[in-house]
């Protein structure tokens, strides 16, 4: 579905990334795991074209992607909550989700999705019509993540969804994260909580200074000695 | 009592033409962060638009309701358009390099707008043409209100309260507002922001050149120079009543507006001239960055991540 092929990207003179390949295929639900400034976040930049790759393709469903406007791969199906979640801080829970539909006219199927997202989220319909800048922390992730599933995607691209919050807070995003793909939505999760990453995902590559430097099944990985060193301290 | 209403009358009349050129800076500002120094030459543009039209198309010789509307809205279509281009080949090439880059791209493009009407129409003052009957209308007491005077106040209140629609009721104002939130964000919600942007460019440029038309048509004489002055006090309106804020913009614009007249009519006596009447907003300007640095409406509230 979702194609990296050596692909090399410089924030100015420094390489972020360093000739990454990686695969998502339809269905699955794929992370990319690694410490702070390994370039996650960069990955996903470059997929969502914010970032143009330096070398190297990136392909979605056999189109190249690389470098293409940010705003023409929703309606390809591509989806994504963003790093630090991005929340519209001045707009009310109901508009950011209204946001998110942005692209759509099915203007019933968009009331239709906006209380499936409520129902993965209840908390978020209890606070439907507060600014989305009043709320905590991991209401706007929960916020972040509705917002993209308003366009129906096919492919959700999650950055850090549980980036500073509380283990209970964790646990509910992970859940609904497991829940978004029972509905058939594929995945490509960054997450620095490997250990929640590796259990909640089907594959899973580790990034290190830009570099893949390990990749496979997500249940081997979690029993390598050497993630089990570096990630999942232990 | 009546030099008092008097004096605010004329101050909310220059008031409300800074107040719709100010809403363009802050538009502007709101969506890139941008000051767009040429914005106040944008005005001069309107005005010279209208002109070009009111000549070629007649309106000069029979002054009629349909020929000020005619020359009005042709401006504002064409100063968009205008304002337009100078997004696209000015300050979209420069936009992913620093700040610093896009304020001096403006200011030269204001230099550049300014001596190329200078070139076409020469510096020289031009009149423009009467389109309406001027009637004066007094009040109460002796307060009097002109037909220009009249128009000015009508046309800006309509300008405004169709932004207003345009922003909270349309779908390009949604999409405005998420952008001057959060451009990548927006992006991701498939936002076509390059569009955005154009936009936002045209309907401020299309405000200003209303606002030219209309000071045009209150003092009719206009020159390539004229947007200057005026465009750095509406750009200190928009600062007054905090930049990036809409309400914020025609605020400062009529207290700017009514400050200025106040002085010239009441400075001498406590020892202002009103020769300084032209000081006025920058002092304001001092007074807002000592003390309120946000502007009366802006927020100085962190963006939470």
């Amino acid at each position: 579905m979702l194609t990296l092929e050596n692909v090399s990207v410089n924030y100015g003179a420094i390489e972020a990334l360093t000739d990454i390949s990686l695969q998502v295929n339809q269905g699955e639900v794929v992370t990319l795991i690694g410490a702070n400034g390994a370039g996650k976040t960069t990955t996903l930049r470059t997929i969502t074209g914010l970032l143009e790759p330096r070398k190297g393709r990136v392909t979605y469903e056999g189109t190249d992607i690389s470098g293409m406007a940010t705003h023409k791969l929703l309606p390809m199906g591509i989806s994504m909550s963003p790093e630090g979640r991005g929340v519209f801080a001045n707009l009310t829970v109901r508009e950011n989700l209204d946001m998110g539909a942005y692209i759509r006219k099915d203007k019933k199927n968009i009331a239709d999705d906006m209380e499936r997202g409520f129902t993965l989220f209840p908390r978020l319909k209890e606070r439907e019509k507060q600014k989305a800048g009043t709320l905590s922390g991991g209401e706007q992730q929960m916020l972040a993540m509705a917002r993209a599933m308003m366009s129906r995607p096919r492919l959700l691209l999650l950055d850090e969804p549980s980036l500073g919050l509380a283990p209970l807070l964790v646990h509910t995003i992970f859940e609904a994260i497991d829940n978004i793909r029972a509905e058939g939505t594929t995945i490509l999760l960054v997450e620095q909580n490997a250990n929640a990453a590796l259990h909640h995902s089907d594959r899973a590559y580790v990034l290190e200074t830009g570099r893949i430097v390990m990749k496979g099944d997500s249940r081997q990985l979690a029993a390598d000695p050497r993630v089990k060193e570096a990630y999942l301290g232990e | 009592m009546d030099t008092f209403v008097q004096q605010l009358i004329n101050g909310l009349t220059i008031g409300s033409i800074y107040a719709l050129i100010a809403l363009g800076y802050t538009m502007v500002y709101g969506i890139l962060r941008l000051i767009n120094f040429a914005h106040g030459d944008v005005f001069m543009v309107g005005a010279y638009t209208g002109y070009m039209l009111a000549i070629h198309l007649g309106f000069e010789s029979s002054p009629s309701i349909i020929g000020f509307a005619v020359v009005l809205f042709g401006s504002m279509i064409i100063s968009a358009v205008i304002g337009m281009l100078i997004e696209r080949f000015a300050y979209r090439p420069v936009r992913k390099y620093s700040r610093m880059t896009t304020l001096i791209t403006a200011i030269g493009m204001s230099l550049f707008l300014e001596y190329t009407f200078v070139v076409i129409f020469s510096g020289t003052p031009r009149a423009f043409p009467q389109l309406l009957p001027n009637d004066n209308y007094t009040l109460f007491g002796n307060a009097t209100i002109n037909t220009s005077q009249l128009l000015i106040f009508v046309v800006s209140i309509l300008l405004m309260l169709g932004l207003q629609y345009i922003i909270f009721k349309t779908k390009v104002g949604k999409a405005m507002r998420a952008v001057s939130f959060n451009l990548n964000s927006a992006k991701l919600m498939g936002v076509n922001t390059d569009f955005v942007i154009a936009f936002t460019f045209g309907l401020g440029s299309a405000l200003a050149a209303a606002g030219g038309v209309l000071v045009a048509q209150y003092n009719p004489k206009i020159e390539p120079l004229m947007g200057l002055l005026i465009g750095l006090k509406a750009f200190v309106a928009a600062v007054l009543g905090g930049i990036g804020n809409i309400p914020g913009a025609v605020l400062g614009g009529l207290l700017i507006g009514a400050a200025e007249t106040l002085v010239v009519g009441y400075g001498q006596y406590i020892g202002i001239p009103s020769t300084y009447r032209d000081a006025v907003a920058f002092a304001i300007l001092i007074l807002v960055l000592l003390i309120r640095p946000a502007g009366l409406l802006g927020s100085n509230v962190q963006e939470k991540v």
